[in-house]
């Protein structure tokens, strides 16, 4: 059965070869971690009142919360020692309040962390609590708390669960690897997920550029009566929340409205695995799969890395970096951040670590636009890029926000197919940021 | 190590197209190479010859107003050129060239702040202004007919009327005239045959989609079908003529579809394309013209930022109309 195809879009090259076939490799513990208080959407953790300078902490131990319920708590990634709490250099670009561990070398779990028992015998309201005590957020980037999208509402009704398998950036294989090596793990989060919303069916999309985790995972959910497969045509942004929605359920998810308007919640496959670890195993998410790769990486590898673990680390471990390396992102090419420098850590939400070398990246300036409509035609979201970042050059803003400024979600495809090389994206998102500040003056 | 320098920081994304401004304007020229090729064939060298003035012309004048030493830049200049040729007659006078060239960069491109910011079609404006100068050269009535393979004859010496211009003169040629281009006109119109392939080459790149060409065509069809008289066979046959005929084509598949000066959004482009259809026929059916392709694209250049205005696309999920 073949999905229907959203509107707009790009085919950048993919990419992926460099490490689609490398099975995930455990990246050994590192001697030091930093751990960000706010690896996630929502409020910011704080520590909590044991952990302080000098205090001795187990993996696995909790080690910062917040009282917010849009939040995920922090648990600490090694055994060992706590150094040092304050800011350190995060992937999004602004110092967070972090807390770094020295590692005792033990790797000692915490004794809190044991098998909570017969999953079977779980309610959806213990399901929730594992979640959110296990801290898991959504592991394709976004980092949302996963327990929220668990507890919807109580008048929406929510009957579909949509796993993101499209892993559409061009790139990174790390959701393609764990569909391959974690199958099973994927399709019993999921029935979890479904539990917790009392769900009805769900349904897993993968881009068919993965013909081989489709057959893997159709394999794993032929006992399965009430779970598919969705195999999906292979478009960037296939796996946008709204599109996979879209194509795979045939639902649109309004403008500024979230997927559980039109009954639907929807999850990575990193986060199936990370469910099905805390539910059976009591584990909290401290590591995941990261795809270490492009032209500026000595050795690519798909890894499962310590959260806290710095990026200049994980590179090391793949042989460093090329000499003509100019850039380094957290994230895949489209939507991803670029680093001044790899003295960042990993964290819950860093699926990819991607260098570029002069080959690749674009430097010369940009032309005029020649409103060839490229941008246009290539929107997923039906906005007119080149006006809306037009207004926002000229200080326009309620124009922007008139033209829908704010239902663009930044994908990147507008930039990537610009023949002017103007930098859209990058206007959108001042006009989006002005907007937001008008709005909070108000 | 790279490690130890610092990175490059930039917005998302990381990674572009290799299309640029002059990969399309190359493309453009490819597309306008079939055309070019049947322009030689049909006329003969003084097609040729024509054509070279005006690239030449257009390409030095944009680089001497730029002061840029790289004359092909962007690929645009050579277009506008190449495009101006086309829709002269196939031996007009050399300075009458060079100037018709020189004012489509400058009126048509350059006064506006060049490329990007011109409203109107560079090519269209340096024919309006040849037009209104030097009407003699260009009245549809002393148009050389095509002498196709007759290399070296003197084209000029014979003239004859274009089809639009004389309803008698028109039903002397088949239809199957008017496919391949054996007949009088500009020097890149007649062959709806080159035309098409090149326009085909265009789609498949991506550059052009079927909405201008589609809402411009099928309107002349149908306005040539339902008001045009019927005289040329029957009503459907003479639709056709009119599609066939004249600069509608061209107009349609490389005038019409200029990305600077026509609308950005899906629905824009298709009303784009109806206007010119409506229009170029109110002026072959009822002006005093014998053809209107030139003056239909200049005016709904002139709408084109309205266009945009109220034709702003219903965003995914959304509910609420234009801005």
């Amino acid at each position: 059965m073949s999905s229907t195809v959203f509107k707009g879009g790009v085919h950048p090259d993919y990419n992926k070869e460099l490490t689609a076939t490398m099975a995930v490799k455990t990246m050994k513990p590192p001697e030091k971690v930093v751990i960000p208080l706010q690896q996630h959407i929502g409020a910011p953790c704080e520590p909590l009142e044991s952990i302080v300078v000098d205090a001795e902490v187990k993996k696995g131990q909790k080690i910062a919360e917040s009282s917010g319920f849009v939040s995920a708590p922090i648990h600490a990634s090694i055994s060992g020692k706590v150094t040092a709490i304050g800011p350190y250099n995060h992937p999004l670009g602004r110092p967070v309040e972090s807390i770094t561990i020295e590692s005792d070398g033990e790797d000692k779990w915490d004794e809190s962390i044991k098998p909570p028992g017969n999953p079977d015998n779980l309610t959806p309201g213990d399901i929730r609590k594992m979640v959110q005590e296990t801290g898991i957020v959504g592991l394709g980037g976004a980092t949302f708390p996963a327990h929220v999208k668990l507890s919807p509402p109580e008048d929406k009704k929510i009957d579909i669960v949509v796993i993101n398998g499209a892993e559409c950036e061009p790139y990174l294989t790390a959701d393609h690897r764990v569909m391959l090596e974690k199958p099973e793990e994927i399709v019993f989060g999921l029935k979890m997920m479904i539990k917790a919303l009392g769900a009805e069916k769900g349904i897993i999309g993968i881009e068919d550029n993965k013909a081989d985790a489709i057959k893997v995972m159709e394999q794993a959910v032929s006992e399965e009566d009430n779970i598919t497969v969705s195999p999906l045509h292979t478009k960037y942004p296939q796996g946008a929340e709204k599109m996979l929605i879209q194509v795979t359920t045939g639902r649109i998810v309004p403008s500024g409205g979230l997927p559980l308007e039109v009954g639907v919640v929807n999850h990575n496959v990193g986060t199936a695995v990370a469910i099905t670890d805390a539910v059976r195993e009591g584990k909290p998410l401290i590591e995941r799969v990261v795809t270490v790769t492009g032209s500026g990486i000595n050795r690519p590898a798909n890894l499962l890395v310590r959260v806290g673990t710095p990026v200049s680390e994980v590179v090391e471990s793949c042989g460093g970096l090329k000499e003509n390396t100019l850039k380094l992102v957290i994230g895949g090419p489209m939507m991803g951040i670029a680093q001044p420098n790899p003295e960042i850590p990993v964290i819950k939400g860093t699926s990819g670590i991607l260098a570029l070398t002069d080959e690749d990246v674009y430097l010369a300036e940009s032309s005029p636009c020649i409103r060839c409509a490229k941008c246009v035609d290539s929107c997923p979201v039906q906005l007119m890029p080149t006006s809306i970042a037009q207004a926002s050059e000229h200080g326009l803003y309620k124009r922007a926000e008139k033209l829908h400024a704010m239902d663009c979600f930044e994908c990147g495809c507008c930039s990537y197919v610009c023949p002017s090389k103007i930098p859209l994206v990058q206007w959108i998102r001042i006009g989006k940021a002005e907007i937001t500040k008008a709005k909070k003056k108000q | 190590m790279g490690m130890d320098n610092k990175m490059i920081v930039s917005s998302s994304p990381h990674i572009r197209s290799i299309e640029s401004i002059q990969s399309v304007m190359t493309d453009v020229l490819i597309a306008l190479f079939p055309v070019a090729l049947m322009a030689v064939l049909l006329f003969g060298y003084q097609a040729l010859i024509t054509m070279v003035i005006s690239v030449a012309t257009a390409m030095l004048v944009e680089a001497l107003w730029l002061r840029k030493r790289d004359i092909y830049n962007d690929g645009s200049a050579a277009v506008t050129g190449l495009l101006f040729a086309m829709v002269l007659p196939p031996s007009p006078p050399w300075w009458l060239v060079v100037v018709g060239s020189a004012a489509a960069i400058i009126i048509g491109k350059q006064v506006f702040g060049g490329i990007g910011y011109n409203i109107f079609n560079p090519a269209l404006v340096g024919r309006a202004v040849v037009l209104v100068s030097w009407g003699g050269y260009m009245a549809g009535n002393i148009w050389s007919p095509p002498q196709p393979f007759a290399f070296g004859a003197d084209v000029a010496a014979v003239t004859g009327a274009t089809a639009l211009a004389d309803q008698g003169e028109a039903i002397q040629y088949k239809l199957s005239d008017f496919f391949i281009g054996n007949v009088p006109g500009c020097l890149g119109e007649t062959s709806a045959l080159a035309l098409l392939i090149g326009g085909i080459w265009l789609y498949y790149r991506g550059h052009i989609d079927w909405r201008i060409p589609g809402g411009y065509i099928g309107t002349v069809f149908i306005m040539g079908a339902v008001f045009g008289g019927g005289f040329y066979d029957n009503h459907l046959m003479t639709g056709l003529f009119h599609v066939l005929a004249g600069g509608v084509m061209l107009g349609a598949l490389y005038m019409a579809t200029d990305m600077v000066t026509t609308p950005v959004t899906p629905a824009g482009r298709l009303i784009f394309g109806i206007g010119c259809g409506l229009i170029t026929m109110l002026i072959r059916l009822w002006g005093v013209l014998p053809e209107g392709v030139t003056y239909a694209i200049l005016l709904m250049n002139a709408v084109t930022p309205i266009i945009d205005n109220f034709t702003v696309p219903k965003q995914f999920g959304g509910v609420n109309k234009s801005a």
